[in-house]
């Protein structure tokens, strides 16, 4: 049952994103990437993972995805120059793309999990966010700090970049 | 896990939190001052960096801390000293820079600290999560740097080949820690080694996680074919950042390259050894060949650039101390010949793009002979002529190269030294044989910050190649536990 929801779920994914490269409209492919997006936060539920679903949604389905759309308006994308520069490559990234996923495919299905699975079997995992919050306040505490310092730097960077652009080159 | 277990230890980290200290300081003070003061910024990090240098050489502690995902061993110690270095030398010549391209904004001096702390989380990291947090702070920083002069359209355009390319780099490197994680269950690096060993050599997730992983160390080591970014990334960023880039960025990665395939995959190393001995051989050749057809000198040097990076890779294939403590002392080199050469190409430079073609060098010797001099100081260390540290540094890898059998390994590096030497030469004939183009045109004077930053790099030059022992001695000791680890 669980399987039969994975490949519903993994196959409107996929063509949704084939859709969002291959649709002309701009705004019709921010659409069905919110459509792929949120298939996906669907597999994190099968894969007992409601935080991560629940943080798919927010930021990419939620943020990001507002600010796709709003980029969109802003620029006011011309339908046909987006075909002429994107779809000139299309054959050659469909070959890429074949061969890529063919190598990875048989990879990950040879593949095996040598190692134990470790502590979290399913009913530790069924208190998710608890062990989420838990270890990223423990173990990736260090890491978890310095990303602070990564979304300072991206702040400075985007109004360093913007600011100057307004001042008319800052000259 | 109890907080024990954990080992909050605050002073394995005390060079980066200085520096990200420091950068905050900076980005303060940064609101008080005038636009024309802005250079005081400079001032106020160079003097930071330069009491942080001996507290980053001594933090040293044997256990690793945070959770096991922070190793302040000699190792990282030893990096924390090469980025603080290339961050004096580059803030150094930035200050002059920026008030020459008309962009004196304070946000640059903290950015470009915000990066050296990338760069020593990446040195630091015992754990891949850590490594990948490390290498987005300082790929960041880079990108808002190199599109620092946003009104220029090169450099606009630089900045978005290196973002985007970055950004796919990142997502390889990613997708290649998942796979690892997949197959060892972990992202410790001393966990992995535990289970890559022979027996898992076959293992479709364990190779296809290295070959991941080391394309996207390839990308940031600019390493044919991931080069595409560097040259127009070096061409369109501020020199000072170009300098920064090549010298900082190109360290942090190898740093984290040694680290990750020594310790972790040492145990599969017949499985990545053919991945790296063809990329090192391709992007020796191909770096020095294509080098030789530029025009520009950043385009030029950033092509150099791409052939040390090529020749440094033989250090990780040799697989003993002498090869990869040669790849620390080469890294140290080359920051201080490298630096030197851009000092040389930012004091030159004037806004709008003039004074970057090889051209613009003709007959600099009579108008400037010392910096003339000093220039071919720097571009035969590049080269690799004795009595420089340039000389020792390809001596040390290729030799170690020999040692562990890797002949024609050895055979393309000299090769490619060879033809390397034909466009360092060119530069320093142009400026040494050939009459001006143009003797109304009025050069630059080299004020007090670029005098220092030459004679510094001068002196690390000549020293490292006149006297390696105790940097190499240096290096050694700080790779051997990395050995160590592997026999028991």
């Amino acid at each position: 049952m669980e399987q039969l929801f994975f490949y519903i779920f993994a196959a409107i994914a996929v063509i949704s994103a084939i859709c969002v490269i291959s649709l002309r409209n701009a705004v019709h492919s921010a659409v069905f990437l919110i459509v792929c997006l949120l298939q996906v936060a669907a597999v994190y539920i099968l894969l007992r993972a409601p935080f991560l679903a629940a943080v798919q949604v927010f930021i990419y389905v939620g943020a990001v995805m507002v600010f796709f759309l709003f980029a969109v308006m802003v620029l006011d994308l011309g339908t046909e120059k987006l075909k002429q520069h994107i779809h000139s490559q299309g054959g050659p990234a469909v070959v890429i793309v074949a061969a890529m996923s063919a190598v990875l495919g048989y990879y990950a299905l040879k593949g095996s999990i040598t190692a134990p699975l470790g502590e979290y079997n399913e009913a530790a995992l069924a208190r998710n966010t608890e062990v989420i919050g838990r270890s990223l306040f423990t173990q990736y505490i260090f890491p978890f700090e310095v990303v602070s310092v990564v979304l300072l730097a991206a702040l400075i960077g985007a109004v360093v970049l913007v600011s100057r652009m307004k001042a008319g080159g800052g000259r | 896990m109890t907080l024990n277990d954990l080992n909050i230890n605050l002073a394995s980290v005390l060079p980066q939190l200085l520096v990200t200290g420091l950068g905050l300081l900076v980005l303060v003070l940064d609101l008080f001052l005038d636009k024309k003061s802005k250079a005081a910024l400079g001032y106020v990090s160079i003097a930071g960096l330069l009491v942080i240098l001996p507290i980053a050489f001594v933090t040293v502690s044997p256990e690793a801390s945070f959770g096991k995902m922070v190793m302040a061993d000699p190792f990282s110690a030893f990096f924390n000293v090469v980025f603080i270095i290339a961050a004096l030398f580059s803030v150094l010549i930035s200050m002059d820079y920026l008030k020459k391209v008309n962009v004196q904004r304070g946000e640059y001096y903290c950015i470009m600290l915000f990066a050296t702390v990338g760069m020593m989380i990446m040195a630091s990291a015992a754990d891949l999560i850590n490594l990948y947090v490390g290498l987005e702070l300082m790929a960041l920083s880079f990108y808002v740097l190199v599109a620092y002069r946003v009104d220029e359209r090169r450099s606009v355009e630089g900045a978005l080949k290196y973002f985007v390319l970055g950004a796919l780099s990142s997502g390889v490197l990613l997708y290649g820690i998942s796979y690892v994680y997949g197959f060892s269950g972990s992202t410790n690096l001393a966990q992995i080694a535990r289970y890559a060993v022979n027996g898992a050599g076959g293992n479709p997730f364990l190779s296809l996680g290295i070959a991941l992983i080391a394309i996207g160390f390839c990308f940031k080591i600019a390493a044919f074919p991931f080069h595409m970014w560097a040259p127009d990334a070096y061409e369109g960023a501020p020199t000072p950042v170009t300098a920064f880039l090549s010298v900082g960025s190109k360290a942090a990665a190898f740093a984290a390259f040694l680290r990750v395939f020594i310790t972790a995959f040492s145990g599969v190393r017949p499985q990545w050894s053919g991945l790296i001995w063809t990329l090192s051989a391709a992007t020796m050749v191909f770096g020095s060949v294509v080098a030789i057809s530029q025009k520009n000198i950043v385009r030029m040097l950033a092509y150099s650039s791409i052939a040390h990076a090529g020749i440094i890779m033989i250090g990780l294939l040799t697989y003993d101390t002498a090869g990869a403590s040669s790849v620390m002392y080469y890294l140290l080199v080359y920051a201080f010949m490298n630096m030197g050469a851009f000092t040389v190409v930012a004091l030159f430079i004037r806004d709008g793009g003039a004074g970057e073609s090889i051209s613009d060098y003709k007959g600099l010797a009579a108008r400037r002979p010392g910096i003339a001099f000093l220039m071919s100081l720097f571009l035969l260390a590049l080269a690799g002529i004795p009595p420089t540290g340039g000389f020792t540094a390809k001596f040390f890898i290729l030799a170690s190269a020999i040692d562990a059998h890797y002949y024609w390994l050895a055979v393309i590096g000299v090769l490619a030294t060879a033809i390397s030497l034909f466009f360092y030469l060119k530069v320093i004939f142009y400026m040494y044989m050939k009459e001006p183009d143009d003797y109304q045109q009025p050069l630059p004077e080299a004020d007090f910050t670029y005098n220092v930053a030459l004679l510094a790099a001068a002196a690390g030059t000549l020293i490292l190649g006149i006297y390696p022992a105790p940097f190499v001695d240096m290096a050694m000791e700080a790779i051997k536990p990395f050995f160590n680890f592997l026999a028991f």
